[in-house]
């Protein structure tokens, strides 16, 4: 750092030099009085003699280590001064930058929190979770116990499933997601406790005996407001009491890396939470994931093949449950290679997106800076001819481009850090625990840094040859001038990022029309002023038989409600991405219960009678259920009209026929009502039945309630409703058409990213074609002079000035719509109701594409029409 | 000025650490010295001799201090340090050997070929 102190120094260093060097003159004259001149002539004759004393200072500054800064400080402040009197080329590149490193940033931290880093346990390099041979991970409890006593690779083996109940600490009980862990869970993992104690697995005595919650520090800090009391206290978890024993560490949620639960309770409680029996079963593979860390110097096929030994040891102690077993180990966090593989693919496509994207943003910077450097060579023959060094002013241009950069990547970096914040507490599915694990840390910043220097050194090397070339003499003499070029690979890569611009524009339009549509679709049901109260019998600890009688007494009471028109309820509501129950049915006459015979495969819904008056789906045959379609009566269904046809043939005339169900059960048509949109918006056709809630009892309960009532003060005196009827019931009250947010997500997401895609698409062809413009103004801003003086009229001008830049719009514009239309059949699977053939579409693009080229050829149009040719032709 | 000669690139180095180490001297100084120990006959640019003073004292092979010359005029004087004297003595033996490496070729007659 000794150049540091000199750097302080400068100054001082400065007035001493210029000391020196006037003391040095002034010897000089005494000499030259001496030998007969006046004190002023001798003065005169020391400093000519002397000869260029800027040059010697320069040079003796160099003589100094600390010189490269203060170059660095000379140039930095001359690169400030050259552009900020150009603002608008500046902004365009630090604003084209900032994207492109922004975008980069944005991938590389999506990169970093799903891929690069690891679940944040102690010892994660060594923690793998057992997978079965078809990519699960998923095994049965009795198997869990035999694998966690038997093995001797393991510290230990935990093993987790996911959750649903209702918690309700004293007031408003709300749902929520929870990790049901073996009792060993947290030891096996070595995470400690933030706050209070977690439970072990001494706690673990049989069915319900351990009812201990330990809170995940996000919802401490949000349901508990991080209050340090709360250890100890009972809550009640689906009417449960459970003590609440500690708080998890804020750097811990569960062993996925995309999925928060709120907190984690025994698995040996797991009837208490969702009702799950199934501990003695060896065929149900209720167990998400078991984990455990490797022994210390026990290597992967070591582990396998203990494993291994395992299973075959299984596979002889229980024939009838067990076929030949055998084990891999994967990484816990993507849940093996099930989430890895397609996140890493479709992220490894961002990441080559992003980069091609920097490309071409630096490739375009560069012609802007090439223009900028012919437009200089004036400028810069001069400081040649004046004695500059070319590696000195290529110093200088390189310094230009890293300002840019800098600030480029600092503006990059803001976004990037802002958008990853936004992602880091994004849900991107209302009501599920997941969210994207990223955070902006110190390796993104290093990303940045390093993306804005090399792409501020690429582009602003673009000059080089240039600056090399220049022969001062020539220029001051003759004036710059360049030939009319060939097809060159810069007017080829313009081209294509016109086109993938055009295509980007065309389908982000397709995109948000289709959004438009599909918001004013026919779903089969009308989600406009219905307002829903959700919640699952079962959070309230309702089982079985004590199901049908709370919904009976629900809907009655909320049916009394002042203002209410109609009310009725649905066991699982449609567009949340699947069905909850499904089920195969056949004819009648089928004897042959068997998948290959089967008639269809519907989807299945339970609703109370009045459902489809409430739901406003239009009944086109037969009548509606009621309150006698209860268990003692026929079984009877109202089915949608792809079922009919695809059952019966026709869906006409099919009111009063049978069907049966896998079981043999046979089922009346009650009625018929038209399609409706069931799993997916974009989804095809769907055959479904609705079964009467009585005689297909479902814990799930979903009033579907209309009301002339404001919806605000519907929505209180629905929670007051529920909450007289039990005040432990957690409920989700919301206008319907919330509730269809999940299905829209897929439309939202790809049109967001469209839009973004085709702002940067047409970030970098405004840059690309106004830099190709300007370039090709400002090298033959001599030959249009002269054109000019010769009497060409404006058009003309423009035409030869602009011809090649709208040439190359207007190719690459073309392409790229034609892709586009055929790009957005692609859209149509992801977007409902995309069209590409939407004329207002295609007139969208092709505005948008005008105003693109409008952009980025006006300011070189000005300068082009601008132009003095007296001036020019006398100063060039 | 035929008499003088341009001098070697490099050797307005060692020029200036043999004027200097005849006493010490400010920068003026060392042009007059080197014209006298040369007998006028080595021409140096007066702004040059500047860079290559600051070089010096940067490598420090010079000190430099600012004091009063006979004629009370503040100057900076330099004076030779121990590296500079040890760099002096390495340099004029180089010298020495090159110039005579050069006589002998330059005197060589066809027949000692």
């Amino acid at each position: 750092m000794r150049f540091l102190p000199r750097f302080f120094r400068r100054s001082e260093i400065e007035d001493e030099m210029e000391a020196e060097l006037r003391s040095h003159i002034q010897y000089r004259a005494d000499d030259l009085e001496r030998s007969g001149l006046s004190r002023a002539e001798a003065e005169r004759h020391a400093r000519i003699e002397f000869g260029g004393r800027e040059r010697y200072r320069e040079e003796c500054r160099e003589s100094f280590a600390g010189n490269f800064i203060e170059i660095l400080m000379q140039d930095v402040r001359f690169s400030l001064r050259v552009l900020s009197k150009s603002p608008g080329f500046a902004a365009a590149a630090i604003v084209t930058l900032a994207l492109a490193i922004g975008a980069n940033a944005v991938v590389f931290g999506l990169l970093d929190g799903l891929i690069l880093r690891p679940l944040n346990v102690p010892r994660t390099e060594s923690l793998y979770a057992i997978g079965n041979p078809n990519n699960t991970l998923g095994q049965s409890y009795p198997d869990y116990l035999d694998l966690r006593d038997r093995n001797r690779s393991f510290d230990g083996l935990a093993g987790f499933k996911f959750g649903q109940a209702g918690l309700d600490t004293g007031d408003n009980p709300l749902p929520s997601w929870l990790f049901e862990v073996t009792g060993n869970y947290f030891d096996v993992l070595g995470v400690k406790p933030y706050l209070g104690r977690f439970f072990h697995s001494a706690d673990e005595h049989g069915p319900n005996s351990a009812p201990y919650v330990v809170l995940s520090w996000a919802y401490w800090h949000s349901r508990f407001a991080d209050d340090r009391a709360i250890i100890g206290r009972v809550v009640r978890l689906n009417k449960h009491p459970f003590t609440v024993l500690g708080v998890a560490p804020p750097s811990f949620h569960g062993t996925i890396l995309f999925v928060f639960p709120d907190f984690y309770v025994p698995i040996v409680n797991a009837q208490q939470v969702d009702g799950t029996e199934a501990f003695n079963d060896r065929q149900s593979r209720w167990l998400f994931m078991v984990v455990g860390h490797l022994k210390p110097g026990v290597a992967l096929p070591q582990a396998v093949a203990d494993l291994n030994s395992i299973g075959s040891w299984l596979a002889k102690t229980y024939p009838k449950e067990h076929g030949p077993t055998r084990y891999t180990l994967a990484r816990p966090g993507l849940y093996g290679d099930f989430f890895r593989g397609p996140i890493e693919a479709f992220l490894t496509g961002l990441m080559l997106l992003a980069g091609l994207i920097l490309l071409a943003a630096c490739a375009n910077l560069g012609s802007l800076f090439a223009a900028r450097a012919a437009d200089r060579s004036r400028e810069i023959a001069v400081r040649l001819a004046l004695g500059s060094a070319r590696s000195r002013i290529l110093r200088q241009l390189l310094t230009e481009g890293m300002l840019i950069s800098l600030a480029g990547g600092a503006a990059g970096l803001w976004l990037s850090s802002t958008l990853l914040s936004q992602l880091s507490v994004w849900q991107p599915m209302p009501r599920t625990p997941i969210q994207v694990p990223v955070s902006p840390d110190a390796s993104i910043y290093g990303i940045a840094l390093v993306l804005a220097l090399v792409s501020g050194f690429l582009f602003s090397m673009a000059p080089v040859r240039q600056v090399l070339r220049v022969d001062p003499y020539q220029i001051v003499k003759a004036g710059a001038s360049g030939g009319a070029g060939r097809i060159t690979l810069r007017d080829v890569l313009l081209v294509a990022q016109i086109a993938i611009c055009a295509v980007l524009v065309t389908s982000s339009m397709v995109a948000v029309r289709g959004l438009i549509h599909s918001l004013h679709s026919n779903f089969g049901f009308e989600p406009r002023d219905a307002t829903l109260v959700e919640t699952d019998l079962g959070y309230g600890g309702y089982r079985g038989e004590a199901v049908p009688p709370m919904q009976k007494r629900l809907i009655d009471s909320v049916e009394k409600m002042p203002g209410v028109t109609s009310v009725a309820l649905l066991d699982w509501l449609p567009l949340q991405g699947g069905f909850a129950r499904g089920s195969l049915v056949f004819r009648e006459d089928a004897t042959d219960l068997r998948r290959s015979s089967a008639a269809a495969e519907p989807g299945i819904f339970s609703v109370s009678p009045g459902y489809f008056h409430t739901a406003e789906t239009t009944l086109l045959e037969g009548r509606d259920f009621n309150w006698h379609d209860d268990a003692t009566s026929p079984r009877v269904a109202v089915v949608n009209r792809t079922f009919a046809r695809k059952v019966f043939g026709s869906a006409a005339g099919v009111v009063g026929r049978h069907y049966r169900m896998a079981d043999g059960t046979r089922v009346q048509v009650a009625g018929v009502v038209e399609d409706g949109k069931y799993a997916f918006l974009t989804e095809d056709p769907q055959e479904v039945m609705f079964f009467p809630l009585l005689q297909s009892p479902s814990a799930g309960t979903n009033l579907v309630v209309r009301s002339s009532r404001d919806p605000g003060q519907l929505a209180a005196a629905l929670r007051n409703t529920v909450r007289d009827l039990d005040s432990g019931l957690p409920v989700l009250i919301e206008p319907w058409t919330e509730a269809l947010d999940i299905a829209l997500f897929p439309s939202r997401v790809a049109t967001v990213a469209l839009g973004i895609l085709a702002l940067m698409g047409a970030m970098l062809s405004v840059t690309g074609i106004f830099g190709m413009a300007a370039y090709s103004v400002s090298r033959r801003l001599k030959e249009l002079g002269i054109r000019m003086a010769l009497g060409a009229q404006s058009t003309e001008v423009l035409r030869a000035a602009l011809g090649r830049a709208v040439r190359l719009l207007v190719l690459g514009s073309a392409a790229g719509l034609l892709l586009g239309v055929l790009a957005t059949r692609v859209l149509a699977h992801l977007v409902y109701q995309a069209n590409p053939r939407d004329p207002l579409v295609l007139a969208g693009a092709v505005v948008a594409l005008t105003l693109i080229g409008l952009v980025a050829t006006w300011i070189p149009a000005q300068r082009a029409l601008s132009l003095d040719p007296l001036t020019l032709l006398r100063e060039e | 000025m035929s008499n003088q000669a341009q001098i070697l690139p490099g050797t307005l180095d060692l020029l200036i650490l043999k004027a200097v180490s005849l006493g010490p001297l400010h920068g003026y100084g060392v042009l007059l010295r080197i014209g006298q120990i040369s007998e006028q006959a080595l021409l140096i640019e007066q702004g040059a001799l500047y860079p290559a003073l600051f070089r010096l004292v940067h490598q420090g092979l010079l000190k430099a201090d600012w004091g009063v010359s006979e004629n009370n005029r503040r100057a900076k004087f330099y004076e030779l340090t121990a590296a500079g004297r040890k760099r002096l003595r390495e340099e004029t033996d180089g010298w020495n050997r090159l110039a005579t490496a050069i006589a002998s070729a330059l005197a060589a007659q066809p027949e000692e070929v």
